[in-house]
């Protein structure tokens, strides 16, 4: 498959996913090709690790092992009552 | 038509799925993966010691085509257990090392909670590989 438009970039990833997924942060690293995407969200709470991997997959839709040639995802369910976490 | 082999392509994977209990659709084979994705997915399977079927997708980009459809998933390896779509390399990986993969196996836990193995040099294995695909 042929790359379309300019490069993918972790900022990119990273914004379009923190406005993608109501109240995600993100953390992406990445080559241009292949993608490490650690995405926290009180969205995910309840889900299960593949609907949870799935939101993050579909901000991006047809990209993903295209433009995007590969995204590794880590999800993390962010309480939405106040928690303390470190 | 190619929507005929599409179709076709379509009803062979799910058969394929219903009729393996552990199946994997991966890029190469166990044998000789093709990407360390697929590589490391294998790995994990192998060390826990699960007989596992798996599918070459890349012979024909309409099997990875039909399997998204399939699966609702973009990306390969995908593992099936008993019919059920588990995830990717990054699902299967978390739960070989929280000890769920080994219990969705039926597989005693013996290596829960350590690091998944990295992928094995060519590493034969006992296989049963099911590709008519």
């Amino acid at each position: 498959m042929t790359d379309s438009g300019a490069p993918a970039t972790p900022e990119e990833l990273k914004e379009r996913i923190e406005v993608g997924i109501p109240g995600a942060t993100a953390d992406v690293t990445g080559d241009g090709h292949h993608f490490n995407a650690v995405v926290s969200a009180p969205a995910f709470h309840g889900l299960s690790r593949i609907a949870q991997h799935r939101l993050v997959y579909d901000v991006f839709g047809p990209e993903v092992g295209g433009r995007i040639h590969a995204l590794s995802i880590q999800t993390k369910a962010t309480a939405s009552e106040t928690e303390n976490i470190a | 038509m190619s929507d005929d082999v599409s179709t076709q392509i379509h009803e062979a994977i799910q058969s394929a799925i219903s009729e393996n209990p552990v199946i994997l659709f991966m890029k190469g084979t166990p044998d000789q993966p093709m990407c360390g994705f697929s590589a490391r997915t294998v790995a994990i399977l192998q060390s826990v010691g699960k007989p596992f079927a798996a599918v070459n997708i890349l012979p024909d980009p309409r099997i990875r085509q039909e399997l998204s459809t399939v699966s609702n998933w973009p990306t390969i390896p995908q593992l099936f257990i008993d019919g059920e779509f588990v995830g990717g390399c990054d699902i299967v990986t978390e739960m070989y090392e929280s000890g769920e993969l080994q219990t969705a196996l039926g597989v005693e836990d013996a290596n829960g909670g350590e690091p998944a193995p990295e992928p094995a040099a060519q590493e034969p294995a006992p296989l049963s590989i099911e590709n008519r695909l």
